[in-house]
């Protein structure tokens, strides 16, 4: 009998919940709380702040998930992963989505397991290299040492693209950016590269960026986005859904501050009456409320908001939209309509 | 004057030694200038002072900057000259606690005021209430661990939510707590006559010995979902705790063992003719030499396992060096990363030094006439 009882107790001790195996959707209304994969810390994407919240691109969607799912934004555990271990963290079941500067590719899709939800910045690879070494082109960079993020596809780009130009570069691997700024301004490599969005930011964090510079190739096509396990079509349909709310509420004049005004009654447009559940009941499709969307949006605002805050113009980031801007603005941002 | 007066033989008072050999200046000479290759080793000595501690001086402190709210307010108010150290002010407290909740942050400040408390008469001897207060530091794990994660009465924390020099001190203050004992049973056993017993000893220290932490961690934080049941959840911060306690007592094992065979078989044969029983003699006679002459591997083993606790980032759990980094992805800091690492080393270093001279107290007071 005592035997029984301390085994027990020494179970409910070491382990939570033992749910049957339900879908993550339900694990995660269960649980209450959303357990989403950032990185240990990119600027303007994912990093604690003074105060240790979590703060940055892929944090506000992290958090609108949560918003939808669970109704309040703040229920989000962030588990910090390096280049290596985010899949593992995601497939093991530590994470319950991968939102970290992840690119989409056919082989993460397909060969690890995953399923990728969309895009949320479109990026490339580029290279930030010293003025004095007077190299203006990456075809110049013949011999030079790169640092290079281990784990990543930048890491394969790098490969492929020095070999289909017949040059031959010396890897300096990192583990993860800040360590990349720290070699690089330490001149242990010539040549940094990473995505175009990341080079702006180490660029700035140097003591003197003005003695350094972006080179003009950008060598890949970088799509980040976010991706949950394999093999669970209904939680894919719930988080691919608020990603296209977010995106398609900045085409349709959705924002933060008039989200709950255009709620409280059906309007004139029946886009925005679907997407917020003032006509129809598109939330139901996805095992959530009429007002999934209305908390996504409520919670840190539509896709551009998003930007804005995190790495806009007016952030020490300070990048453009560029093809991240809404089809409507000339951009290739695009997401499927919600009906 | 002195030489005017005469003394009779063997009165002559003590004079004291010339002044080129005594005081200052004797001991400059004898030192630092006694021979040229002396002298040569001495002036280059004060060069290389000369150019690094100034400058290491003014970094540190005459020009750093100490208010601010962003690294620009620090180039603006130094020039870029010196540290930084309003980024480690602005984050010290999440340096300290990492994410824990700010309301409860009492309960870490109650922990880290109990832990010298509890610490204080294990360490030392002449403690007074000495009986009384070892009650409370076998009792201070329960105490620690029921303030830090909560129920019974407190909001539970998840230990999700552990960070920074609090966890750098519960892995690292659990891991050599528990590593010990466990090191000495696995250096018994592996010493025992009883085949079945050795043999798992061994198997079992030989294969931690054999793989690395980071392996360990990993396989502590991932591998481990895929063999338990779907669903399972399984604390990732106590199974760090297993691993890095196996990993340190695997460790210790093999250093108690050293101890173990270092005492001549005399002293077995000895405890044997007393007609003491295994435990006894253990007790009484071999594990007090064993463990006096390991101290210092002991010791050395528990300074490695504290810095190792470090390798846990690997798993996404943020130690200070962890924070640190994570720290310099914000905009408003980015690039400060000598401050981060400068602030962290100081921090080992004075739990590490700490350590390492009370095992040399230790050996000190120990010391009971045969040391070498």
């Amino acid at each position: 009998m005592r035997v029984t009882q301390i085994a027990a107790v020494a179970a409910a001790l070491t382990m939570t919940t033992m749910t049957a195996q339900a879908g993550t959707l339900q694990d995660v209304q269960a649980r209450g709380e959303l357990n989403c994969v950032v990185s240990t810390g990119v600027a303007g994407f994912a990093a604690p702040d003074d105060n240790g919240q979590w703060s940055g691109f892929d944090v506000d969607f992290c958090r609108a998930t949560a918003a939808a799912v669970l109704g309040d934004g703040s229920k989000v555990k962030f588990v910090p992963s390096t280049g290596k271990t985010r899949f593992t963290l995601l497939n093991s079941g530590e994470g319950d989505i991968l939102y970290r500067n992840t690119t989409v590719t056919m082989s993460r899709d397909a060969d690890l397991k995953l399923t990728f939800l969309g895009v949320n910045y479109y990026d490339g690879q580029g290279f930030l290299i010293r003025k004095e070494l007077g190299i203006n082109s990456a075809k110049d960079l013949d011999g030079a040492s790169v640092c290079i993020q281990t784990g990543t596809t930048t890491e394969l780009n790098l490969a492929d693209y020095f070999r289909v130009n017949g040059m031959s570069y010396e890897p300096v691997p990192i583990e993860t950016n800040e360590e990349g700024i720290t070699q690089y301004s330490a001149n242990r490599c010539d040549v940094y590269t990473t995505d175009a969005s990341g080079l702006a930011s180490t660029r700035a964090a140097l003591d003197d960026p003005s003695a350094h510079m972006v080179l003009p190739e950008i060598i890949s096509k970088e799509p980040l986005g976010p991706a949950v396990r394999q093999g669970d079509d209904e939680w894919a349909d719930v988080t691919r859904w608020v990603l296209n709310a977010l995106i398609n509420a900045e085409t349709l004049g959705v924002t933060k501050a008039n989200v709950a005004e255009h709620a409280a009654a059906a309007g004139d447009n029946p886009s925005v009456n679907r997407m917020l559940g003032t006509e129809g009941d598109m939330g139901a499709m996805i095992g959530l409320d009429k007002q999934w969307a209305v908390r996504a949006i409520a919670h840190a605002g539509n896709y551009a908001e998003i930007f804005e805050a995190n790495v806009g113009p007016d952030t020490p980031l300070g990048l453009e939209r560029g093809i991240n801007a809404s089809w409507v603005d000339g951009g290739i941002l695009y997401a499927a309509p919600i009906r | 004057m002195s030489d005017s007066r005469e003394y009779a033989v063997g009165t002559h008072p003590d004079l004291p030694p010339p002044l080129s050999t005594s005081g200052a200046i004797g001991w400059i000479r004898g030192n630092l200038l006694s021979s040229p290759t002396n002298i040569i080793l001495t002036v280059l000595s004060i060069y290389f002072l000369y150019k690094v501690v100034p400058p290491s001086l003014n970094w540190l402190f005459f020009d750093a900057t100490f208010n601010g709210d962003s690294r620009q307010d620090c180039r603006e108010a130094s020039n870029g000259a010196g540290a930084c150290w309003a980024f480690v002010k602005h984050r010290f407290h999440l340096f300290v606690y990492g994410f824990y909740p700010v309301e409860q942050r009492w309960r870490v400040d109650i922990s880290f005021i109990l832990l010298p408390l509890a610490l204080w008469p294990v360490l030392f001897d002449k403690v007074p209430y000495r009986k009384h207060l070892l009650k409370f530091s076998i009792a201070f794990p329960f105490i620690a661990g029921w303030l830090l994660i909560g129920g019974f009465g407190l909001t539970p924390v998840s230990t999700d939510y552990f960070g920074g020099f609090m966890l750098t001190l519960v892995i690292g203050v659990t891991g050599i707590v528990f590593s010990l004992p466990i090191g000495v049973a696995l250096a018994l056993g592996r010493q025992s006559n009883m085949p079945v017993l050795r043999v798992i000893c061994v198997t079992f220290i030989e294969f931690i010995r054999g793989v690395p932490l980071i392996t360990l961690l990993f396989v502590a934080s991932t591998m481990l979902n895929y063999f338990l049941p779907p669903g399972t959840q399984f604390n990732l911060l106590l199974r760090v705790l297993i691993m890095v306690t196996l990993f340190s007592a695997a460790y210790i094992a093999e250093v108690v063992r050293g101890g173990l065979q270092a005492i001549p078989k005399g002293q077995y044969e000895a405890a044997d003719s007393m007609g003491l029983k295994y435990w006894q003699s253990m007790q009484k006679i071999i594990l007090p030499q064993a463990l006096k002459i390991s101290i210092p591997g002991i010791v050395n083993t528990f300074i490695g396992l504290y810095k190792d606790t470090t390798l846990v980032i690997i798993i996404g759990l943020l130690d200070p060096l962890g924070i640190g980094r994570a720290s310099l992805a914000d905009t408003k800091w980015t690039g400060l990363t000598t401050e981060i690492y400068v602030f962290v080393a100081i921090f080992f270093f004075l739990s590490c030094f700490s350590m390492a001279r009370y095992s040399l107290y230790l050996e000190n007071k120990l010391h009971t006439g045969h040391k070498r």
